[in-house]
This record gives C-alpha cells, structure tokens and sequence, in this order.
C-alpha cells in the first residue's frame, strides 16, 4: 500500500453511495491498466497511483495541474493520436495510450 | 454542411448558459445549448458521469435542486466551437467539432445563430512559486474536479493554499473524498478581509445563504481540526519526480513573503488557487470589448460590445454560482427577445423591455455587490513576485523562467509583449498563455518599464486544438448574410 | 547627419543599424513596440528560391551574404536568432508544374542561385511519394525574424542609434520644399533626413508627411501546430507560391509552405489576400492552406494546430521594395514594399539605402528600386 500520492475511499466509505460501475481496461504503454467506466483517462491513470506520465522538453515529469482543460499538462497519445488531453478524454474500454513524448 | 441559424445559441452549460438556455427556451426561443463537455454542470456542478451513479452525489454540491431543474434541457455534448468568425454588425459565424476530446474525425457543424450568449466560464489563476511544476502541484480547481466527477483525492495530506473563498469548498471536497487535509493558507491578512466583508453589512443581507455556505465550510474544516491561516502562502515546493514537502511563510498585506516566518511541511500535494481568469477567447475572437480585468463589458442586459453577442456568468467577471444564474437568465431573455422581434423593434425598445423582471435585475446587483467585495479581499497583490527566484519557471509549457523574462527585456530593450514573447517563447507552448499569460504581461510590465501592446495574451483565435486533417476536410460554406 | 527612421521592424532596425554603423546619428521611432507588426507575423524566410533573375533577386543574394556577414556581429549578448541554412525544397505535383519548375531552375542558375533536381524522398523521407518533381535549394535559410529584428536594433544600440517605441509619427516638419523632421507624439523632432520603414503601413506615414506611396497590405496566415520530433527537414514549398507571390490578384489565393522550427513546431502556410487591414481569422483560409499542406505531407492530418495568426506583408504593385530618396520631397527616403520578403532583403536594403544617404558607391544599381521607376511612377500621384 502507497501512503502518499492519489486516493480512493472505498465505496461503502464514500459519502456520496456510489452505486455499481462497470470495469474497463485500458492497454497503458504495453499493460492492461483498470479502471470503470465513465472515466476520463487522467482519471484511471490516478486511480491507478500513476501521478506523472509525461516529460518536458527539458525531461521533467508532469501529469495533472489544472484537471479541467487548460494547461494542457496532461497530453498523452490515445489509440496512436497524440495530443490529447487525458483529463478531457473519456477513457473506453480498449484504448491504447502512449506516455511520454509522442513519435 | 449547411450552416445552422438557431435563434439563440448558447455556448457553456455551467450555471451561467443553462439558466440563459432555459429562459430564452421559455421565451419562445429556438435555442442550441452546446458545451465541450460530455455533460452539463460546468465547473460549479461537475458531477460523476452517468455510467458512475450514487445516491448521495448532492453532498458534494450547493444548489444542486436547481442544477437538477435546469439539467434536463436539450444540450449538445462533446461540442468544441474552435474558431469565432468575427462579424462585428452581427453575432460572428461558430465552427464547432463534435466528437471526443481533441479527436481526430470529429463532426464539423456550422452556426451562425441569430444571437450568441456566451457562458464559457473561468479557470484558475495559479501564480508561479519554486516547484510549482512539480508532480503533486495541483490547482485547487484540478482537486475539486477530480473529487466531484472521478472520486479521486489528489493526495494524503493536502495542502491547500492562495487566495479566495474557493479554498474552502476545495478543502471539503478533499475531506469527503478521503484526504487528509493540512492546512488552508489564505494569502491575504485578517484586516483586509474583515475590512472588504464587514464594511455596509446591510449590502450582504440579499446574499446571506453564501455566509451560510462559508459558515459550513469552516464547520467541516473545525470538525477536523484543520488550521485556516490567514496572511500565509506557500512560496515552495520541493521533490526530485513530485512534491514531497513545500515551504511556507507570512506574508505583508502586498503579498512579499516576510523573512525569517519559513517554515517547511511534509505533503503529497498541494492545491493552489489565486483567483480565476474569465475564459474569453471566443468574446475576443467575436469583437468583444474586455475591462482591465479582462472580463467581457456587458450593459444591464449582458448585451456586449458586438451586436446580438451577450455574455453571462464569470466571463463577465468573477462573481459566483448565483451571479452566472442570475445574469444568465436575464442575458438569455434578452438574446431570446432580440432574436424573435424584428429588427426595428429590438431598437425601438432599447435597454428596457427584454421581459427582464425587478426581481431579476435586483438579484443581479445584488450579487455583483458581492463579486465587488470578493476582489477588494482577495484580489492579487504585486508582493508576491518576491517569492520567485531566477530559476522558477513561470511558463510552464515552455520551461521559461523568471531570470529569462528579465534577461530577454534587457537584451532586446523591447517593450512589445508580442516581441518579448517570441523572443523567450513565454506563451507560446501547448496552453498558448492560458495558465501563464497574465503573469507574464504583469512580469514583463514591470521589466521593461510598460508594454505598449498589453493584452495579447488573451488572443487565441484558435480557441481549441483542431487536427490539420479535420481542417482541411472542412467544407466551410460562404455565408448567405 | 542625423536621420529618423520611422518604423522599428527589421527593415527599420536593418537601415538603422546600418546607418549608425557609417556614423549617422539615427532615432528610431515606432508608433508601438519594436518588431510587433508584420515582422512577429511570419516564417523568417532568407530565401532565393522564389526569386526569378532580375533586381529583387539581386537584393536577396547580397542580403543572404550580409545575413552570414552579422551573424557573429550580432550574437553578443543576446539570445540565438534560430539562423539556419536549411535549404529549401520545391515539390511539384503536376506533370505541368515539374517541367514549369524546372524551367524556373534553369534561369535562376544563370543568376547565381544554385539548385538541383533531386529524388525528394532522400531528403524529406516523410513527402507524398506521388509528387512529380523535387528541386533543392541549398542557399535558402531561416530566422526567427523578432529575434533577428531586436538583435539589429540592439547592435544599432551599440553603434549610437536611439530607439524610441510608443512614440508615433503625426505630421511632416518643413522648410520651404525640405522635410526637417517630423512631429511625433513625443513632440517635433527635427533631422536632415527621414526614412519611411513601415511596413504595410508606409502608405499612411508617407501620407502624414506629405507624399503618396501605393504600399498597401496584403494578408497572409499561418498556422502552428504542436511540437513533434523532427520530421520536416528543409523548408518545403509547393511550386504554386512563385505564381502567387508575383501575383497581383487581391482574392484568396493559396500556396503550401511547410517547415520546423527551432522550437519543435510547425509552421504551415501561406495566403495572400487585399483585403485591408482586416484582422480576422476565417474558416475558410485555415482549411485551404491545411488542404495544401496534406498534398506535401499527409501525415500532417492527424497533426494538432494549436495556433492560427495573421499578419500584413506590405504590397506594392509592381512587386519591388521601394529604396531610395523621394523625389517629390527633399530629405523623405523609403525603405518599404518588400511584400513578404522582409527579412531576408533588410539587410541589402540597409546597405543600399546608406550607400545612397551617405554618398558611397552603391553595392547594386539603385534605379530598379527608385521611387519614380517607370513601373511605381503611374501609381505616384503629385504631393
């Protein structure tokens, strides 16, 4: 168990009573990573304790800042598409993404 | 592809479009909602999508009985205008992409609608500190989104710092999402705020459910036993790969840090927030006329400086949930009764008669008193340039920092923000100055002694990305105006 | 001999530096900022290429040497201006446009630009392979022309020159038929001469003080896409632009033009449109030049654009910079009407406008840039 970083209640912890979600499974630089659906790709990623998956020019490492579309921070590649936003990106069952800097 | 001409098109379906939505639709307008998201709600209501059901979601939301009457419209989801044509007699022409976020394919549509209200909302002023580009840094805006629509806590313990009441709300979402939270760090000092907030009481009574909403908010903060300090700010972050403790310090009432008050705390994040910048691209694309803000001019009506154009909500300045509403519903009256009588009579009735209620404009004024106090306790100071070092970067996509922006002034001797900028290339990455640009004119002015063309970093004619495929593949009709 | 140049985008920072090198006292006066108009608003093309033999060509080979000359000149001090010598590769796509740009080629040789037909695949692994012909232009280069703008005012600096921005000419100072001076903003300013160097918006200053000159704006827009790894090595252009750059149609036209930059993007373009200064950014312009890029290099298409912008190429109707004394007014010089070739004929246009000024023998004849050539003299109306 990680003790720092991105968390999760657990649904019978959670306030808001989630119902049931669907599992999906994304294929994230060559491995099946979980997550349910409705989710934004940037969601999965830290659901999945992943905080960064990006690297600058100068090779620092980024992931979510502004979480609503703006920075533009959280790129990634999606089914060979780079430049996508992974917290505007609904995350479907399948997708391939590719991290890091786009070919 | 034909060019759609609705009566009334509304672009943003947070509080500001849905109430302008829903009153032009009860006005007798035909009226296009659209928003680049896959739902409605905007910001304010971001919620779990609706493959994540939960019994309880309002626990996360203020005012969601009226998001819930008010979400049940026509709306057109997924749906990125990405250039405004300018017309400036008449509304410009939208060219709008539908399909997934920054897809590739996606379906072009075409509108050129008889009158425009533009509801596109606000993000977050971050200011720049040391590390704040680190893995861990969030805006206050990132956490609230991913607590309320993906049930996700940006970290154990939380810091959240800046400047605003916005930090509260961030702090309970944390706590309800499961982080720990370590403090709430506002900027500004005790007697500035009790001076903006206590001065003519009698004003705030219209809006005294808001000091109810704060009063919770610092229910849940005590409940907690979570400090709320004021006059303190984080002015570090240090990690290697992400945050793992920031510095934080006192700061005099112009935000410069006061030496000696540091002092470093263990996290795993930090939430930051100074305040929020209107999203204004398509205002400005369109024609519209901005304040020193840069928030759109609007008259009573929400009427802008471009004919049949209106604007609602935190475009026009930032003011709040009620505020959006209550200038929506009034912005959406008037677009709907421009665009329904003829010509001669629109002019003919002037700024009154758009079927606009007392009450209507009284919540209006009322609310806009309270945006006015929000800016007089915590609005931003000049002080806290002193927390930068040279090598603090300031644009983020670029990795152009503060010692670069003073470098390039002093070399080229330019007072031009759009030489500077091509010359330091501050701006010019994947955000296109969103995140940094004010922070960069507001640098450069004082470098160079004054810009003579300020501004500029609110220009965007793109207003998102476009594929060139997608481009080119538009079959843009000429315009039978 | 103090001169006022109005007009603080490269061709002004160019004649500024110039003449403060041949020891002018020079002040340079820019309504706004310094390299803000048409000079922040294009590629930084030094190119050659879409020069057919004749004076203009002429100006572009002794610029491109003065180019290479102030390189270290300038460096000191300040940041890189991004100079390359990438070369230019000019792709044809019909069977009639290869055997047009080979004959082109051909007559360039004969006036000093070298070129060769070569298989474009082995210099651009990422072109259509359905093109029909490829010529590599080896002279042709890159700035990045705000950068290369502010480093000449900045060298100008150091040789005494005087740049003042926010400060706008108004009205000429005269005495009897002499231009003393000009009425700024700031106040009168006299000098023994003044060199109109505005851009697009050297019709308006002429105007101001005294005299007509037919410099109109002629539109243009580029689009930037996100940074990728390098993939576009030379600056790629279809064979079209030379037809529409010497064109003096005022509708739409569009040509491609497709090259890196420094910074990892890519720079997409061109239009050309008489439409005024007229700012706006429209859907249809956007789609024609991306359509034309996609014909050079389709795996463009799923390319992000991440900006769009517009700028104004100073136009005059018979396609030649105006360098040189006016006539009409003792003590007015221009130095304007270089459409979208600025940046690479700055320097020769320094050069050649201080030959004259400062009475040594021109480095090119000056009579094809005079403002009476019989070509510009029926577009001068009388002061």
């Amino acid at each position: 168990m990680t003790t720092t970083g991105p968390a999760r209640l657990g649904p019978d912890a959670d306030p808001v009573r989630p119902g049931p979600t669907s599992p999906i499974t994304l294929i994230v630089d060559g491995e099946p990573v979980r997550g349910v659906e409705g989710q934004t790709v940037a969601g999965v990623l830290l659901g999945a304790g992943r905080l960064t998956w990006r690297t600058t020019r100068h090779g620092r490492p980024r992931g979510v800042f502004c979480g609503i579309g703006v920075c533009h921070d959280c790129l990634v590649t999606v089914n060979d598409l780079a430049d996508v936003r992974a917290c505007q990106r609904r995350a479907v069952d399948g997708d391939t993404i590719t991290t890091g800097e786009p070919q | 592809m034909s060019v759609e001409t609705p009566d009334v098109l509304v672009v943003g379906a947070g509080p500001a479009g849905l109430a302008a939505a829903d009153a032009a639709r009860r006005a007798g307008a035909q009226v296009v909602l659209l928003d680049a998201a896959g739902d409605a709600g905007g910001q304010y209501w971001r919620h779990l999508p609706a493959e994540r059901p939960a019994a309880d979601e309002r626990v996360l939301h203020h005012g969601w009985d009226k998001f819930t009457a008010l979400r049940g419209q026509e709306l057109l989801t997924d749906a990125q205008v990405w250039l405004a044509e300018r017309h400036d007699d008449r509304p410009p022409t939208l060219h709008v992409l539908v399909g997934p976020a920054d897809g590739n394919e996606r379906t072009p549509r075409t509108f050129a609608p008889k009158a425009l209200v533009l509801a596109t909302g606000a993000y977050e002023r971050t200011l720049p500190f040391p590390g704040w580009d680190l893995p861990g840094v969030f805006t206050a805006g990132a956490a609230q989104a991913l607590a309320k629509a993906e049930r996700i806590a940006v970290g154990r313990r939380v810091l959240v710092a800046g400047a605003g009441p916005f930090l509260l709300p961030v702090a309970s979402s944390l706590l309800r999402t499961g982080a720990g939270v370590v403090g709430v760090f506002e900027a500004n000092g005790w007697s500035r705020l009790r001076k903006a907030w206590t001065a003519r009481p009698a004003e705030l009574l219209s809006t005294r459910h808001k000091a109810g909403e704060l009063a919770g908010y610092v229910r849940d903060l005590a409940r907690n036993r979570i400090p709320y300090r004021t006059g303190t700010a984080v002015i570090a972050a240090h990690g290697t790969d992400r945050v793992t403790a920031v510095t934080v310090a006192r700061l005099d009432p112009e935000w410069a840090p006061v030496p000696g008050t540091e002092r470093r705390l263990d996290v795993d994040a930090v939430c930051v927030s100074h305040g929020f910048v209107p999203r204004t691209e398509l205002a400005v694309s369109a024609g519209c006329g901005l304040d020193a803000y840069g928030a759109v001019v609007t008259d009573e009506n929400g009427r802008t400086s471009v004919p049949g154009v209106y604007a609602a909500g935190e475009i026009t300045g930032i003011g709040g949930a009620d505020l959006a509403l209550a200038e929506g519903v009034i912005a959406g009256l008037a677009a709907a009764n421009a665009a329904t009588t003829s010509a001669a009579s629109t002019s003919a009735a002037g700024t009154a008669n758009v079927g606009v209620t007392e009450e209507q404009r009284r919540a209006r004024r009322d609310n806009q008193r309270f945006a006015d106090r929000l800016e007089r306790a915590h609005g931003i100071r000049p002080g806290w340039a002193g927390w930068l070092g040279d090598d603090t970067v300031v644009c983020r996509c670029e990795e152009v920092t503060a010692g670069d922006l003073k470098a390039g002034a002093a070399a080229t001797g330019s007072r031009g923000l759009r030489s500077l900028k091509l010359s330091t290339r501050a701006g010019l990455g994947v955000c296109q100055g969103r995140v940094c640009g004010r922070t960069v004119e507001e640098l450069l002015h004082r470098h160079t002694g004054g810009l003579l063309d300020p501004g500029r970093t609110a220009s965007r004619p793109l207003a998102a990305f476009v594929r060139m495929g997608e481009l080119a593949a538009a079959n843009h009709p000429e315009e039978s105006a | 001999m103090r001169v006022i140049v109005v007009g603080a985008g490269i061709v002004g920072a160019a004649v500024a530096r110039e003449l403060a090198r041949a020891g002018a006292e020079v002040i340079v006066l820019d309504r706004s900022a310094s390299a803000g108009g048409t000079s922040a608003a294009g590629e930084g093309n030094l190119l050659v290429s879409d020069k057919g033999p004749g004076a203009e060509l002429d100006l572009a080979l002794r610029s491109l040497a003065l180019w290479q000359g102030l390189l270290p000149e300038i460096a000191e001090s300040f940041p890189s201006i991004e100079y390359e010598a990438k070369g230019g590769l000019v792709v044809a796509t019909t069977e009639a446009g290869a055997a047009a740009l080979r004959a082109f080629a051909a007559t360039q040789r004969t006036a000093g630009v070298e070129s060769s037909e070569v298989n474009g695949l082995d210099h651009e692994p990422d072109l259509n392979p359905e093109h029909t012909a490829a010529v590599l232009y080896p002279q042709d280069a890159q700035v990045q022309p705000a950068i290369a703008t502010e480093a000449l005012l900045a060298d100008a600096r150091r040789h005494g020159a005087t740049v003042r921005q926010g400060v706008e000419a108004l009205g000429p100072l005269r005495s009897g038929d002499r231009l003393t001076g000009v009425i700024t903003s700031a106040g009168p300013l006299a000098a023994d001469h003044v060199v109109v160097a505005a851009g697009p918006w050297s019709g308006e200053v002429s105007e101001r003080l005294g005299v007509t000159l037919p410099v109109r704006p002629r539109r243009g827009t580029i689009l930037v896409t996100t940074r990728m790894r390098p993939r576009i090595r030379h600056k790629v252009y279809d064979a079209d632009y030379v037809g529409a750059v010497g064109s003096n149609d005022a509708s739409l036209q569009t040509s491609s033009v497709v090259e890196s930059t420094a910074a990892g993007t890519v720079l997409i373009g061109s239009s050309r449109e008489r439409r005024g200064f007229d700012e706006s950014i429209e859907a249809r312009v956007l789609s024609a030049v991306a359509a034309k890029a996609l014909v050079l290099f389709p795996f463009l298409s799923g390319v992000a654009v991440m900006r769009a912008y517009g700028g104004f190429r100073p136009f005059v109707p018979d396609h030649l910079p105006v360098i040189g004394p006016d006539p009409r007014l003792t003590g007015l010089w221009h130095a304007t009407g270089h459409e979208g070739a600025g940046i690479v004929l700055s320097t020769a246009t320094g050069e050649l406008l201080t030959d004259l000024m400062v009475g040594r023998p021109p480095t090119l004849d000056p009579a094809a840039f005079a403002v009476d050539r019989p070509t510009l003299l029926p577009h001068l109306q009388p002061a």
